[in-house]
């Protein structure tokens, strides 16, 4: 079967994995033979469906204040107690799940998408200009990420959106790198060769013939960097940097209990934390495994 | 070696001044300055006391000179005032080099210790329950904000031992065994996170280099299991470990920003914080690039260890 599926890929370079016939298949047999990176899947989903559907899922209004209550410990009324103003925590993780989501998801895919299109050329192109890339990649690179994020943040402001600039930047070196090294290798194959000596222009075989082919590459990249992305922002949240009040957020959740109220009422420390390392873990496991089966070349080591 | 090192070198100091530019601007992108935001509890500022002030900091004058001035001032070996503290930058900086510096170091122990060491035995034992226990836990590592882990480890304390951890800097020269246990802590937690990574290298190392022929030999001619392991796969297995903890000691540093200020530690880390948030130019500046000189220095110096851990590789004679 295994190596079946590899025939078929050699055959048809042009057809990304996902879009070969019996994808729901592929879903059972992965999760048969990466049972771990299944239940990685079922965590984001889980993540996924309840972000989608907070509305519905929350208790209270997450941004109600209730001053008779305040760091109430978990009841049947407040299922994960309340914090400092007397707001809902349950609500206000379910409610968080939203900002990890939007802020991870976009600023992964931005950052991404950016990367690889700068990989995709320097790799194709070469020389000097995938040189000139190279060292400009070194420098983005130079830094630790959440060091860069957070000089982005703070001198662009808080908002959603600068907070996924801010996360998407220090993301496209590391994107540019991956894709650059599989069209380096994808750039000498055969087909390559046919496709110029039929005449195509370099464009057109750079993105319907070289492109397609690092997908594989490019989602598990995606998967592995949305974990980091999700730990940046709970960082630059938790630092006051990160995405402005009203919205909940896991990182500033932990922000304002850590000091003053985390003897007196742990579980403001403890529930928002386990949030975000449930979401982590969850793309991590999911990362690895897709890792394994995606890309051939790391196959079983 | 030597054109070699020279090639590296000249690469390094490029990839500085570049990263100089990109510091420069990305600061200057900001909207407000220092005086914004010393004035922001003012009320109303006079117009003519503002430009004063823009003045003497010198931000009244164009970009391009703003810049020439600081890397001229950085080959001279000044580093600026800052604009709270009204002092010069390396006075304020020194005596937090040394917070840092033992608590990264600390760190990169923990996690060699923790990481090397789970990655060879998952390695051998590759597939069994235990290879999947480890790797589970390391991954876990790589999941949690090292903050919180921080967090979690006081609480712990607090709740098991009812005992609290000095939140309140110990220098060495006053409590020698305090301050251990004070950066032991954050150190724990900052490790266990790059533990994960140390520990899929070294496992995946280790697997690649038990495939190779010599070891089969080893095996063959009998020689004890463990001995195989440790003797000959364990030293041509650390190449790319090294590499990786040279990598990440360097960015330790963004795993400190965080756990400095969770755990009051007066560091160089938690103070960068503190100067983004008030603007402070010439000390966000000089502070991210001294974080920049630092880990292209340690990825240099990674370099330069491949030469002495391995006779196979001699630059480029």
């Amino acid at each position: 079967m295994a190596a079946n599926h590899t025939a078929t890929r050699a055959l048809s370079p042009a057809i990304p994995a996902w879009r070969r016939p019996g994808w729901g298949r592929w879903v059972v047999r992965f999760s048969r033979r990466k049972p771990l990176g299944a239940a990685g899947g079922f965590v984001m989903a889980a993540i996924v469906v309840t972000a989608l559907f907070a509305n519905l899922l929350e208790t209270h209004d997450p941004i109600a204040t209730e001053a008779a209550r305040t760091l109430a410990p978990p009841d049947p009324a407040h299922w994960l107690g309340t914090d400092h103003l007397g707001r809902d925590i349950y609500s206000r993780i379910v409610h968080g799940a939203r900002v990890s989501l939007i802020v991870g998801v976009s600023s992964t895919l931005v950052g991404s998408v950016l990367g690889g299109v700068i990989g995709l050329l320097s790799g194709y192109v070469g020389g000097k200009i995938d040189l000139l890339i190279q060292r400009f990649l070194d420098i983005l690179q130079g830094l630790p990420l959440l060091v860069l994020a957070l000089v982005m943040s703070a001198s662009l402001g808080p908002s959603i959106e600068n907070v996924i600039v801010a996360i998407s930047i220090p993301i496209i070196p590391r994107a540019a790198r991956i894709v650059r090294s599989s069209v380096l290798s994808i750039r000498e194959m055969q087909y390559i060769e046919a496709a110029r000596a039929l005449g195509l222009r370099h464009l057109r075989i750079a993105f319907r013939h070289v492109l397609p082919n690092t997908v594989g590459p490019f989602i598990v990249l995606c998967t592995a960097q949305l974990g980091s992305a999700i730990l940046v922002e709970a960082a630059l949240s938790f630092l006051g940097l990160g995405v402005p009040e009203p919205y909940p957020s896991w990182g500033r959740m932990l922000s304002v209990s850590a000091a003053e109220y985390a003897q007196k009422a742990p579980h403001l420390v403890l529930f928002p934390g386990l949030a975000i390392s449930l979401a982590v873990f969850g793309s991590n496991l999911l990362g690895d495994a897709l890792r394994d089966t995606l890309d051939p070349r790391l196959r079983g080591a | 070696m030597k054109t070699y090192l020279a090639q590296r070198l000249a690469v390094a100091l490029v990839t500085l001044f570049g990263m100089s530019v990109v510091i420069f601007v990305l600061l200057r992108l900001a909207p407000g300055d220092i005086v914004d935001i010393l004035f922001s509890t003012a009320g109303y500022v006079d117009p003519e006391a503002r430009r004063t002030i823009m003045r003497e900091l010198g931000i009244d004058r164009p970009l391009a000179v703003q810049y020439g001035d600081w890397i001229w001032q950085i080959l001279h070996g000044e580093l600026g005032k800052s604009y709270r503290y009204d002092l010069p930058t390396w006075e304020i900086i020194k005596p937090l080099l040394p917070v840092t510096l033992e608590l990264a170091l600390l760190s990169i122990i923990v996690a060699v210790l923790l990481g090397v060491p789970t990655g060879v035995i998952s390695a051998v034992r590759q597939d069994s329950v235990l290879d999947y226990v480890l790797r589970v836990m390391s991954l876990a590592g790589l999941s949690m904000p090292s903050f919180w882990l921080g967090m979690v480890i006081i609480l712990g304390l607090v709740a098991w031992l009812r005992w609290i951890p000095p939140m309140t800097y110990v220098p060495p020269s006053q409590n020698l065994a305090l301050n251990a246990v004070q950066f032991l802590l954050p150190a724990l937690a900052v490790g266990y996170r790059s533990s994960a990574l140390i520990m899929r290298i070294t496992r995946s190392s280790v697997l690649e280099v038990l495939r190779e022929d010599y070891i089969r030999t080893a095996r063959a001619k009998g020689q004890a299991p463990r001995a195989v392991v440790w003797r000959h796969a364990f030293r041509n297995a650390m190449l790319p470990v090294v590499t990786v903890i040279g990598i990440e000691f360097a960015f330790l540093i963004g795993g400190l920003i965080v756990t400095e200020s969770v755990f009051n530690l007066p560091g160089v880390a938690r103070f960068l914080v503190d100067a983004i948030l008030w603007r402070d130019y010439p000390m966000v500046q000089n502070l991210v690039m001294f974080i920049a000189i630092v880990v292209i220095l340690s990825n240099l110096a990674v370099d330069m260890l491949y030469g002495l851990l391995d006779p196979r590789i001699r630059y480029g004679r």
